[in-house]
């Protein structure tokens, strides 16, 4: 169970938000919703162990953000898509996926497969549209045994194909015993979800 | 494969598909050396004298010229910030990208000082200090480097404030390094000097890495 007790921001002048506390149990599907500027992404952020939280605890079992345990267990999905321009699909996913646990060759080309980019494993990221980029790096979502996925709008450049796929994935993985926690401001049609206002 | 050693490789096939980005400083270098003897003077013994400092003035600015690219692709690219969330030690990590980054520019500078050494008329006993101290002491170019490239590597346009940062680091490596050229052409004793420079590097490798993890967690916050 994932505990979150007490958790402030601050970011400059301003509080983003203050006494902040709930939990996640397996298979619990949280969307994070708010304005812009209002933390989300912050959340996710601190959650992921990227950003210091202004005061509060935050706690894996008896993990802390910042055991190794805690960072074996999470998946973090930014803003960013974490895919070097020069080099191609393949050898991206393959660092992505390695910085996690290592993964065989086949199981790579398999998800990129999953994904719909199959034939792209040697092109590089450079010539991807920003809807292919999201893909490489949802193969990577695929591939984690990461039990919490931190996705922070995993739907952003998405055909409504992809954002379907995602669903099943994130429905999946939480039918199996993961969490997930993740901000949109799309329309989601995950079933099970919980709402958090930030 | 190891991730320490698939983030080096990483790093250098990246360098690969994009050549420019190593080659600029290291042209830099040679143009930079080759200019000497045109705007002073050919004639070979005001050449030599000067040829140490020449050579490692230009190697110290190709290395602070390479060093912009060494995390900002990776801090734009968000491979950073999935770098420090895992449970890797971000320190080897990084120890990683800065060996890639000296093999990248370091060891070329190395294996071309030779050539330039024979081009401001630099005996060979000379020749063979230089590249001595330049294998000791460009490892640490790119170690201290990696301090200044991680604090500032959210800073857009950034270079200028690199250098603020950094030159004043490099400074102790030139004196030593390039008086134990001059001080050998002289024929007395380089010891010391050597000692000083494998004493840099020696500290350099054990601090850089943690303090640079540091800062490049600050930094993405």
């Amino acid at each position: 169970m994932l505990k979150i007790n007490n958790l402030s921001c601050q970011k400059g002048y301003n509080l983003l938000f203050s006494h902040l506390s709930f939990e996640v149990s397996s298979g619990d599907i949280l969307h994070i919703t708010g304005t812009n500027g209002s933390g989300k992404t912050s959340l996710l952020k601190i959650l992921a162990g990227l950003n210091v939280q202004e005061q509060g605890t935050i706690f894996l079992k008896d993990y802390s953000v910042k055991s190794e345990d805690y960072q074996r267990a999470i998946f973090y999905l930014g803003h960013l898509p974490a895919l070097s321009a020069e080099l191609s699909c393949l050898e991206n996913l393959r660092f992505l996926t390695t910085l996690n646990q290592s993964v065989k060759q086949p199981l790579l080309i398999d998800a990129l497969k999953q994904v719909g980019l199959e034939d792209y494993e040697d092109e590089v990221c450079a010539k991807l549209s920003a809807g292919q980029k999201r893909r490489v790096t949802l193969a990577g979502l695929i591939l984690s045994k990461a039990k919490i996925w931190l996705l922070d709008e995993p739907f952003t450049a998405l055909d409504p194909q992809g954002v379907e796929m995602v669903e099943q994935y994130i429905t999946q993985h939480c039918e199996q015993g993961g969490m997930c926690l993740f901000t949109t401001h799309q329309s989601s049609a995950l079933k099970n979800q919980q709402v958090l206002a930030l | 494969m190891n991730i320490y050693l698939q983030t080096l490789t990483r790093d250098l096939h990246s360098a690969i598909h994009n050549l420019s980005s190593v080659l600029n400083p290291l042209l830099f270098f040679i143009i930079s050396i080759s200019l000497f003897p045109l705007a002073i003077s050919p004639e070979a013994s005001m050449l030599s004298q000067i040829a140490a400092g020449v050579i490692w003035v230009a190697s110290m600015l190709a290395v602070l010229l390479s060093l912009n690219t060494l995390f900002h692709n990776d801090f734009d690219n968000g491979v950073l910030e999935q770098m420090v969330i895992s449970h890797h030690s971000l320190p080897l990590l990084i120890l990683s990208k800065i060996v890639a980054h000296w093999l990248l520019t370091g060891v070329p500078i190395i294996l071309l000082s030779p050539l330039l050494g024979v081009l401001l008329f630099l005996d060979n006993e000379s020749i063979k200090i230089l590249m001595l101290t330049l294998l000791l002491a460009t490892p640490s170019l790119s170690l201290i480097g990696a301090i200044g490239a991680s604090l500032i590597v959210s800073i857009k346009n950034s270079g200028m404030l690199l250098s603020l940062l950094i030159l004043p680091l490099y400074i102790p490596i030139l004196i030593f390094a390039s008086s134990a050229v001059s001080q050998a052409q002289s024929g007395l004793e380089i010891d010391a000097q050597l000692y000083f420079l494998a004493t840099i590097l020696v500290v350099s490798l054990m601090l850089v890495p943690l303090v640079s993890a540091l800062s490049l967690k600050i930094s993405l916050e």
